[in-house]
């Protein structure tokens, strides 16, 4: 249903992209062409589906900050072009196909799934096109298979979860064990985590995992007591957290639970005083004291009638990379090498805090410990300052 | 390994296995007296933890979604059974097949449809939303003694259902020798009614008791029809007294295989599966052939 209907959106786009091309030209110069045609700005996202709240605010921040510079980008209109990618892997290279050949986006930003992600990336890679990743944190898209056209402005598994190993240590925890789904994003939370806690001295036992999304918590939970851990961490998201949290509060262990942000990100409600304590490291958190931040939510709040969270900022700072880039060329997007010299080089104000841009497209950010207390996930203070990743096997000099 | 964490796992084991044989008992009885192989017993399953999340939303109680799931199981049995099944039992097993296969796609596009595509997690009841502590390190949820307790009354009253009444005794003449019961001049259909609504309702009460445990999302069943499956044929096709042994023998395998030996958990119960059909291929506890 969703692919039906965005399928029609960009059909009747393109039409009007069409006829605009024709007004066109008749102007004198490429330079008047370029500002006379709209921008195209492909949103490959999860509309529908588990992940559809995250597509949906995502969206509405990236229009948020467009209307905040009067509706346009660099002096062009903004044409979006919206496809459900409905988190399915097994479609992503076929829609991604679809924007970047069929539609000719300037711009893609896309998307929440990390296996959707590969399947952008790998038309991306052939296609040029410049995109930019408001969420996916897989690995691999920045370091081993970087390319010079993507950027992310969300962050890596690794980063939140070498954070929190990192504050794990310094609150003087010496043995740990990572629990989690067998699955990119909780593996690489996992090597994130053994990376910060063992930097500040302490053990992490091999990892506790189940396939994903299976829920039975109870085998590994049991496990606990008999390994001689004085701290757990975690990474589960969405229904499996509010699960995780709540069993673990319920066997009565008496080891403190920490993990990346996702574990206690839009669950409190649903997991109530089992998340009572619970600590996290993400790069954004309630009570984050800046007038950006500020500003942002109202904004947010104002016309998405809730609440913005981790997902509203990334969508945020997506668009705000792409208006950097633009003003730096002066919304010819097509001189490239300008274009990427401004990205790379991006110093920006988020709602989050300062973010910069890693040589290998990554977002450079503070990662905060926060303690989730009375049904919010209160920022307790800094995990990780101006923490990039590694960018292992890059090579984008 | 500590002893205690093996008491828990040992628990865990039996509340998972007698879910199971909730499950597999319907399939078997329906193989059993009809043989019909059901592949949507697990959309049954599936129904059941929705209606769970569903009553539990709306009014706040999970022990009205039990009998619930219980009545709604027997009037979806026995519709399907009158409206489908009925016209199938001479077919061959292929046409059989691709009819319950067909009812799998059919109930993820309702549920689609009418519940949408999202990860629901429902409360465990307030009542028994406590622990009970079994080691000083690890205590076990109220509920999940309540899981167990309450699969083991139904298994009860199923046992005495089939071992002490005449439609029981109906059922066993017609699971070994259907032939037998046409000779004998009883009803079929309302044999064959009766078995499919206890069954289809038995995995609805089994989907509605797990809701609270694994969570509501879509496609649930599928996963639990193979299971299901695998304890069907280890316990011997049709063999109720099989299921109940074959289910408590996988739920431990796969419970202790998941905390012990995470890395071959899920092939674990497969490679039992092929040995015995290998060595004993009427299952472990059906008739020899």
């Amino acid at each position: 249903m969703g692919k039906r209907f965005a399928t029609l959106i960009s059909r009747r786009a393109v039409i009007g992209a069409g006829a605009a091309a024709v007004g066109a030209a008749s102007l004198p110069t490429r330079w008047a062409i370029a500002q006379a045609k709209p921008l195209k700005v492909g949103l490959m996202l999860p509309y529908s589906g588990t992940f559809a709240k995250l597509g949906e605010n995502i969206t509405y921040a990236i229009e948020i900050l467009i209307a905040e510079k009067g509706g346009k980008l660099a002096g062009r209109d903004i044409q979006f072009i919206k496809l459900d990618d409905e988190s399915k892997p097994e479609n992503a290279p076929q829609n991604a196909e679809r924007l970047v050949k069929r539609d000719a986006v300037d711009v893609l930003i896309g998307t929440v799934h990390s296996g959707v992600q590969m399947g952008i990336h790998k038309v991306v890679q052939d296609s040029g096109t410049l995109t930019i990743v408001p969420n996916a944190g897989n690995v691999a898209v920045t370091r081993q298979l970087c390319a010079k056209n993507v950027f992310r402005s969300s962050f890596t598994n690794w980063q939140p979860a070498y954070g929190m190993g990192l504050a794990a240590a310094k609150k003087g925890h010496k043995k740990s064990v990572w629990v989690t789904w067998d699955y990119a994003a909780g593996t690489e939370s996992g090597a994130g985590f053994k990376e910060g806690f063992e930097k500040g001295g302490g053990e992490v036992l091999p990892i506790l995992s189940l396939p994903f999304p299976q829920t039975n918590f109870q085998p590994l939970l049991a496990q606990i007591p008999g390994l001689g851990v004085d701290v757990v961490g975690s990474f589960f998201a969405g229904g499996g957290a509010v699960q995780f949290v709540k069993e673990y509060a319920a066997a009565g262990l008496k080891v403190p639970l920490c993990g990346t942000g996702f574990l206690t990100e839009g669950t409190l409600e649903a997991q109530g005083v089992a998340a009572e304590g619970v600590e996290t490291g993400l790069h954004y958190g309630d009570g984050l004291d800046n007038p950006k931040n500020a500003t942002f939510r109202k904004a947010f709040k104002d016309k998405a009638g809730r609440d913005a969270d981790v997902y509203a900022v990334q969508g945020y700072d997506a668009a705000q990379l792409l208006a950097l880039g633009l003003d730096a060329v002066k919304g010819n997007i097509e001189d490239e090498a300008n274009l990427y010299k401004a990205l790379r080089a991006a110093k920006l104000d988020s709602p989050r805090g300062p973010i910069s841009m890693s040589p290998a497209q990554n977002i450079t950010q503070n990662i905060y410990l926060r303690r989730a207390e009375g049904g919010q996930n209160k920022v307790i203070g800094i995990a990780a300052e101006n923490l990039a990743d590694p960018g292992t096997g890059c090579k984008l000099a | 390994m500590d002893f205690p964490g093996l008491l828990a796992q040992l628990l865990n084991g039996l509340q998972y296995g007698l879910l199971l044989f909730l499950i597999a008992s319907g399939l078997t009885l329906i193989f059993g007296v009809m043989g019909v192989i059901n592949l949507a017993h697990g959309s049954m399953f599936m129904i059941g933890a929705y209606v769970a999340y569903l009553v539990t939303a709306r009014w706040g109680s999970l022990w009205l979604a039990l009998p619930a799931a219980a009545l709604g199981g027997l009037l979806v049995g026995a519709a399907l059974e009158a409206g489908l099944f009925r016209h199938f039992y001479a077919r061959e097993h292929l046409d059989q097949v691709l009819l319950t296969f067909a009812l799998i796609l059919l109930f993820e596009e309702l549920r689609s449809f009418l519940v949408g595509n999202d990860f629901h997690s429902v409360p465990i009841p307030a009542l028994l939303d406590f622990s009970v502590p079994i080691t000083p390190h690890f205590a076990y949820s109220a509920y999940r003694f309540a899981v167990i307790a309450i699969c083991l009354l139904l298994a009860a009253f199923l046992f005495l259902w089939i071992e002490r009444t005449r439609m029981g005794a109906i059922i066993r003449a017609a699971a070994e020798k259907p032939e037998m019961v046409d000779v004998l001049g009883i009803d079929a259909r309302r044999v064959h009614l009766t078995v499919f609504a206890v069954g289809t309702a038995l995995a609805l009460i089994a989907g509605a008791l797990a809701a609270p445990l694994y969570s509501v999302y879509p496609n649930m069943g599928d996963g639990v029809l193979i299971i299901s499956f695998v304890v069907v044929v280890i316990g011997g096709l049709g063999s109720v007294s099989g299921a109940f042994w074959s289910a408590l023998i996988l739920g431990l395998v796969d419970t202790l295989g998941a905390a012990y030996a995470p890395r071959v958990a899920g092939l674990a119960v497969y490679v039992l599966m092929a040995a015995v059909l290998l060595w004993r291929p009427t299952g472990l506890f059906g008739r020899r052939a």
